[in-house]
């Protein structure tokens, strides 16, 4: 089998892996890294959302031989285990951004590259248009939108958010 | 998805060699419609070959009175080019309006028009805007390039490089987005330079990307919504499923086409 070696959440990580290999499959069977979810596998839920060298993708439509040499990012790299969470994740605690928490490691990927794209000051119909690609089968779109409102806010100020205004 | 080599050239040439070795072999540029239809065991390549590191195939350029976007280039990167908003933004809209934005992030335009999805945009903006195909052996023109769904002009081992769209004053796309996939139920790009005048329409037509030529007759007159008033096509030749009969993509084409040209106008 080929190798294929890439940075992880800072780390240098190699494997052994068979060609058709995905990279959410990567991350989650090789080196046990299970954030990453796999919702639709057909590119369209949003649960398999990682950052490859800065940009949000889906980590269920790339092989992960592609990957050879990329610095990856996935929501086990956003805070230091036992230390404060990243101001987004705290957003999304604080602002009940989610029910069963499924699609919530994409939701915050994304929202985080939505303020990579987008800026701090976030509007309820830009967040809306951004989340095109993570689906919540919960529906609990209303809270989601809140929290990353609030956490485009925190990131800015480097803090942890406020709660949103209702 | 069934296994496969994997090879990452990093020149056209050997990516050629490799596709002239591997006769089962398929291109792997973005992989957002490849992946999928593999996974579906719909396509069963027996070897991929990633252009991701294939040197020269990526940015938007300006060379004289035309726009040259490298196949390789994410729809992405399209849309937020300088480059593309100030000589041609009504193209620049197109891969805006594609997928999702992890989707835009990986889908090339070279992909795109190489699939050539009967519901894909860029088919549209290629032969809306007259493009020239460009790859490893010639250049085809948009007219002669999109030959049928899923079917183009590109022979066996071509690869395109490089797509060029002359800069027109007046350019603009409108899509009629199907709500779940996103993909156009209808899109229809429409230009206007100098004298010529192109409307070109994907996700309608059975035999995939169309140009409308009653259409292009009217516009010549005026270039102006109000020359379209009324106008609409035959619904023969066009889709039917379970998303729109042909009747009601045979009007939306009237429809979409009067806005894009509003929007041209605007």
């Amino acid at each position: 089998m080929p190798s294929v070696s890439m940075t992880v959440n800072g780390k240098a990580v190699s494997g052994n892996v068979e060609e058709r290999t995905l990279l959410v499959q990567f991350l989650r069977e090789h080196l046990r890294l299970t954030g990453t979810h796999v919702g639709c596998d057909t590119s369209q839920c949003g649960a398999c959302v990682v950052h490859v060298d800065g940009k949000s993708v889906k980590s269920c439509t790339l092989l992960a031989l592609a990957l050879e040499g990329a610095n990856v990012l996935t929501i086990e790299g956003l805070a230091e285990p036992n230390g404060p969470l990243h101001p987004m994740q705290e957003a999304f605690r604080q602002n009940h951004g989610l029910q069963c928490g499924y699609c919530t490691p994409g939701m915050i990927m994304s929202a985080i590259d939505i303020v990579r794209r987008k800026g701090h000051e976030l509007d309820e119909r830009t967040i809306r248009e951004e989340l095109d690609g993570n689906i919540c089968r919960c529906t609990g779109y209303h809270n989601i939108v809140k929290s990353i409102a609030a956490g485009a806010k925190a990131m800015a100020q480097g803090g942890a958010p406020r709660q949103a205004a209702e | 998805m069934y296994n496969f080599t994997f090879h990452r050239p990093t020149t056209v040439r050997q990516a050629a060699g490799l596709l002239a070795k591997n006769p089962d072999a398929k291109l792997l540029a973005g992989g957002h419609s490849l992946i999928p239809v593999m996974k579906q065991r719909l396509a069963q390549p027996s070897a991929l070959i990633d252009l991701a590191k294939v040197e020269g195939l990526h940015g938007v350029e300006l060379k004289g009175r035309s726009v040259v976007v490298g196949a390789m280039t994410t729809h992405s990167d399209v849309a937020n080019s300088p480059i593309m908003q100030q000589a041609l933004p009504g193209l620049a809209a197109v891969p805006a309006a594609i997928g999702d934005p992890q989707v835009r992030h990986m889908g090339t335009i070279g992909g795109s028009i190489a699939n050539n999805d009967p519901n894909a945009d860029y088919p549209a903006a290629c032969l809306g805007l007259g493009a020239t195909i460009i790859t490893n052996k010639r250049k085809i023109a948009a007219d002669d390039f999109f030959t049928g769904m899923f079917s183009t002009a590109l022979e066996d081992g071509e690869i395109i490089t490089k797509v060029s769209f002359p800069i027109a004053k007046k350019a603009a796309y409108e899509k009629f987005k199907h709500p779940a996939s996103g993909f156009a139920l209808v899109g229809v790009f429409v230009s206007k330079r100098g004298p010529e005048i192109r409307v070109a329409v994907t996700g309608a037509g059975a035999n995939g990307v169309f140009r409308v030529k009653s259409f292009e007759e009217a516009l010549k007159r005026r270039f102006a919504a109000k020359s379209l008033e009324g106008m609409t096509i035959p619904a023969t030749g066009m889709n039917s499923d379970i998303h729109a009969s042909a009747e009601y993509r045979a009007h939306l084409v009237g429809v979409l086409a009067r806005r894009a040209v509003a929007k041209a106008t605007a």
